[in-house]
């Protein structure tokens, strides 16, 4: 009974709040809405990778390699063959594909034979061209090939030295990202026909593929196991239906757990949402609970009573949000459709949604539990005496243990949420010094506006400033809030402004635009002639030496990496790398180490000068010597300097760098660089190009910076959507913790009408206020934003940050507008009432 | 100081402002505890009871009427004056606390405004809400601080009639604390404070 009496009370109390609690209930369900719709997403997804899993590999196996395969590999593919089990071919390069329009690009060609895909469906416009390419000399490309070459299908395209058919293009292709076309779109010709094309030659690099049909698990985790050192050794990469689902699976998972940590800042602006609201809501009831204690009701029952409400606002809210959340994650895939190579299939996760239920209640008790401790020093004198204030008892082991519980739960929560425990923990540690940071700051407001108050001006400014450290001001709850906010939205923005800085094509009339491949050494005076012929300047042209490394020191590599445990870097001993040689240090590299080629040095070797990072993951430094294989001759070099690469920037750079004199005569292809003042110049050259020297690819620098941009504004789109939800709890927030000061502005508004103040004066003073109040939260919340904008730029994506003060200044203005349009909104009625009726009000 | 106040006995505290009046009303009820000294009701030292305790005691054996009334605006007056029946669930004693809150609003005249919140009510009615709260868990005592200072003389009078009759009615001890010298009068025993002293008291003046 005395419980139902605690469930009935907490019903009734929160007649006459009902709108205010509504608002807070709105904030709890952002949050719930975000976790429980980003929840469902992934298990989703988890459950649609581990059916689709096969479907996206197209087959059992797959094995590639980045060149022809080794012949020890060839037998083993070929005793399976033997088996009985049913294999097809690819082969992938890059190339310049020249449509009739005159148009040309470069796209990825892929040769193909008829079995590929084993299990999928691949969906082409018209629906036969898939099924009867191969009948022909015939090409099916991807929808986007169309757009960029101004083609139709039944156009003839020209590869290398052999024409296509256009015969169909695709839907629908299994495993393909939808960014996918945009980065790589593809051209597929039928394999036979690839030898005509004559386009692999020297340093060209072309990716082949043999794929298996082979429905037996376990022979084909035997297989891989089995081959594993071989395939290993020789390069060769191999993906099963296991590998798929794990890689996918991880990926999909890493990326709905970052976007859902971003949608768990809702949750947290939504918990202190209820704290703020609970905080002022106490206060108001203060005069209640001291008659409840004059009547005898206990502690422990009045407790009851104000906890029950602030679940019962975090079940409300979270009902709310669950709704939201299933509704929300229908349309996820449409948002994140881009970047995920499956159709999802949605279902209703009744888990998720019980766990968006329960996380919404837990948080609102466990954020209200702060303000609720007050509750506690509410003494039954206080409903004799209105001026009656109670020696405050602290109790600080309540408030340890509610401190804790809250830590614990905001640790517990991300933990959760997050891609990895530690993750988790860091995000909280973020969140926590982020709160630290913003309370000083909201302490310093208040702290500074009694310190420098403006003595000499206006009344109505004094009286603005003046609430800022009035009794009971709201300042450090609204700047915390508003702070959160607005240090979230920034960090975000200065993230992906950094990201789409990094890699802006210079605009720099002197900086290469166009850059040229695979050009032979037989081919550069024609290249020149026609880059001369279209008014093209040469800015540079880059030798490339293939090499692979097969000492470093006295050890061979296959001696090092015969040693499993040192070295974890294994690809930097295996990789092939493509070298040059030149005289001079580029702006885009520094020296870091060491002496640059034109210092006199005694060393006997050849020099090179190597990039930091590799040498670093291969334990070697200045002096170390490493020997090159250059197609087929062992050439030792000796480490010179070390230098450090800006490698986002749309020039030729190098692991290593050459002293001139050693490559010289080694076998080579050139990359040239030049500038094209308009596209119509560019295209010119480029057709012209494409048609005499057919394996020379160009490269737009201005397309692909269209297509990173693309990319980027996708990714940003994807998390501005989650981070919709922390802006919209973050505003109902705003409106909360204004709309509690409610009821002390009236009255006091009130009293200095009655005392002869205008509506006028009123409405300056709180414009005063709010505006102060805006600017401290936002320029707090900027100044972690510029903070965490520059460790996550540098320590995550290892770019430099881009800041544009205009942007800031911009968002500092329009936080500090909105703050004061919603204070002003909201304490409209408080100039519009004659002062008597307020007072009045009041009074009763 | 030292006083006994017999069971049943009418007692007025009166006194200047800041005499101790309301001090000594809020020691006397258990709201405080006496830094050196005792209080008991009913034989329980209030002393030895720890804060629950003692509003479980105030739950059992004690009335209130406030000067400003304290009538919990979010409750309607039905609402309002089943709270210290609902709190310790006293129904089956006495039958449900529905009926027993709605009969005590109709003894005060107010049957007719049960569902209204304090705020539609003028300041007389929510003072004879209050008297109805005060009378509805049966207190052994009554603590009525000021019960008319808010009032007008025409609905204070009525207030104090009720008072009265209910007093003598549910046979409950009633302390008053007073300005109102006629309001004072019609207590069998006046206690005079001064200066946080007692002045005079005509129950110990024999």
């Amino acid at each position: 009974m005395k419980a139902f009496f605690a469930i009935r009370m907490a019903l009734r109390e929160t007649r006459g709040s009902r709108a205010r609690l509504t608002l807070y209930m709105a904030a709890i369900a952002a949050g719930v809405a975000s976790l429980v719709a980003i929840g469902s997403f992934r298990e989703n997804v988890t459950r649609t990778v581990r059916s689709q899993a096969r479907t996206v590999l197209g087959a059992d196996l797959e094995v590639r390699h980045r060149n022809d395969f080794p012949d020890t590999i060839v037998s083993v593919l070929d005793s399976l063959k033997g088996a009985g089990i049913e294999t097809t071919e690819s082969v992938n390069f890059g190339s310049m594909v020249l449509a009739e329009s005159g148009n040309s690009r470069l796209l990825q060609v892929r040769g193909i034979d008829g079995g590929f895909p084993y299990y999928g469906d691949i969906e082409s416009v018209p629906a036969s061209a898939w099924s009867e390419f191969q009948a022909s000399r015939a090409a099916v490309v991807d929808e986007a090939v169309l757009v960029y070459l101004d083609a139709e299908v039944g156009d003839t395209i020209s590869i290398g030295e052999t024409e296509f058919v256009i015969a169909g293009y695709l839907r629908d292709f299994p495993g393909d990202l939808g960014v996918r076309a945009a980065v790589g779109p593809r051209v597929f010709i039928p394999l036979r026909y690839i030898e005509e094309t004559r386009l692999l030659r020297f340093g060209s690099v072309a990716t082949h593929r043999v794929y298996f049909r082979w429905d037996d698990g376990a022979a084909v985790q035997n297989f891989v196991d089995q081959h594993n050192s071989l395939l290993v050794d020789n390069r060769v990469g191999r993906t099963t239906v296991e590998d798929v689902e794990d890689n996918l699976g991880n990926a999909l998972e890493n990326l709905t757990r970052f976007l859902g940590l971003v949608g768990l800042i809702a949750l947290i602006l939504g918990g202190l949402g209820v704290a703020s609201g609970v905080h002022v809501f106490v206060k108001e009831k203060l005069d209640t609970i001291a008659v409840l204690r004059c009547l005898g009701a206990r502690h422990p029952t009045v407790f009851r009573i104000y906890l029950l409400q602030a679940g019962m606002i975090g079940l409300g809210g979270a009902m709310i949000g669950a709704i939201l959340g299933l509704a929300i994650q229908v349309l996820l895939p449409t948002v994140l459709g881009e970047f995920l190579p499956l159709d999802i299939e949605v279902t209703t996760q009744w888990g998720m949604v019980a766990m968006g239920l329960f996380t919404g209640v837990w948080t609102s008790m466990i954020f209200a539990l702060f303000p609720l401790l007050k509750i506690r020093g509410v003494s039954p004198l206080s409903a004799l005496r209105k001026d009656f204030t109670p020696k405050l008892k602290k109790r600080p082991i309540a408030r340890t243990l509610a401190f804790a519980a809250l830590v614990a739960s905001i640790v517990g929560i991300s933990v959760w949420q997050a891609p990895s425990p530690a993750m988790g923990v860091a995000f909280a540690v973020a969140i926590g010094i982020a709160t630290g940071i913003l309370a000083v700051a909201a302490w310093g407001t208040t702290h500074s506006a009694k310190r420098f108050f403006p003595r000499r001006a206006r009344y109505v400014i004094r009286q603005g400033v003046a609430n800022l450290f009035r009794p009971q001001n709201q300042t450090i709850s609204v700047v915390l809030v508003l702070g959160f906010g607005m240090f979230i939205l920034t960090t975000l923005g200065i993230v992906q402004r950094s990201l789409l800085e990094q890699f802006s094509v210079d605009t720099d009339s002197s900086r290469p635009n166009l850059v040229f491949f695979d050009v032979q050494s037989d081919q550069r005076e024609a290249l020149t002639r026609i880059m001369e012929s279209h008014g093209l300047p040469r800015i540079g042209a880059v030798p490339i030496v293939p090499a692979r490394m097969s000492r470093v020191n006295d050890l061979s590599v296959e001696e090092i990496l015969s040693d499993t445990t040192t070295n974890p870097n294994r690809w930097m001993y295996r990789r092939e790398y493509r070298h040059t040689y030149r005289d001079s240090v580029t702006s885009s590299e520094t020296i870091t180490a060491g002496l640059w080629f034109d210092e006199a040095d005694s060393g006997e070797l050849p020099r090179i000068s190597l990039d930091e990072d590799i040498a670093e993951g291969l334990e070697i430094g200045l002096g170390d010597r490493i020997t090159w294989n250059v197609q087929g001759v062992d050439i030792e070099t000796r480490i010179a300097s070390l230098r450090r690469i800006n490698w986002a920037r749309f020039e030729p750079n190098f692991f290593a760098i050459f002293e001139p004199g050693v490559l010289d005569q080694a076998p080579q292809t050139f990359v040239y660089l030049t500038r094209s003042d308009s596209a119509a110049q560019g295209a010119r050259a480029q057709r012209e190009v494409v048609e005499n020297l057919s394996n020379v690819a160009v490269v737009d620098l201005g397309l692909i910076q269209n297509t990173i941009d693309g990319v980027v504004t996708k990714i940003s789109y994807a998390v501005k959507f989650m981070a919709l939800f922390s802006m919209a709890s973050g505003l109902v927030v705003l409106v909360g913790a204004i709309a509690t000061t409610r009821y002390q502005r009236v009255q006091e508004s009130a009293l200095l009408r009655t005392l002869g103040a205008s509506a006028r004066q009123v409405r300056q003073m709180i414009a005063t206020e709010y505006l102060a109040l805006g600017l401290a939260a936002g320029t707090t919340g900027i100044g972690l934003a510029v903070l965490a904008g520059w460790g996550l730029t540098h320590f995550v994506f290892e770019i430099s940050v881009a800041i544009s003060p205009v942007w800031l200044g911009l968002s500092l203005t329009a936080l500090a507008l909105t703050t004061v349009v919603v204070g002003a909104l909201n304490s409209r009625g408080v100039t519009r009432n004659p002062p008597l009726a307020t007072l009045r009000e009041l009074s009763e | 100081m030292d006083i006994d106040i017999e069971e049943r006995e009418f007692a007025a505290i009166i006194g200047p402002s800041g005499s101790g009046k309301t001090t000594l009303l809020g020691l006397l009820a258990g709201l405080d505890v006496p830094a050196t000294g005792s209080v008991s009701i009913d034989g329980q030292d209030l002393n030895k009871l720890t804060e629950d305790q003692r509003a479980s005691l105030r739950a059992e054996k004690v009335g209130f009427v406030f000067q400003s009334f304290q009538l919990i605006p979010t409750l309607t007056a039905l609402e309002n004056v089943m709270v210290p029946l609902e709190l310790y669930d006293r129904s089956e004693s006495s039958g449900s606390p529905g009926k027993r809150a709605s009969s005590l609003l109709e003894r005060v005249g107010l049957g007719d405004r049960l569902g209204h919140y304090p705020i539609q009510l003028s300041g007389g009615e929510q003072q004879r809400v209050a008297l109805a709260r005060a009378f509805v868990n049966e207190p052994k005592i009554l603590f009525a601080d000021e019960p008319t200072g808010n009032l007008d003389m025409e609905n204070g009078s009525v207030i104090v009639d009720l008072l009265m009759t209910m007093n003598r009615e549910l046979a409950t001890t009633l302390v008053l604390v007073t300005h109102d010298p006629a309001l004072a009068d019609r207590a069998a025993r006046v206690i005079r404070l001064e200066g946080g002293r007692i002045a005079s008291d005509s129950g110990v003046s024999a």
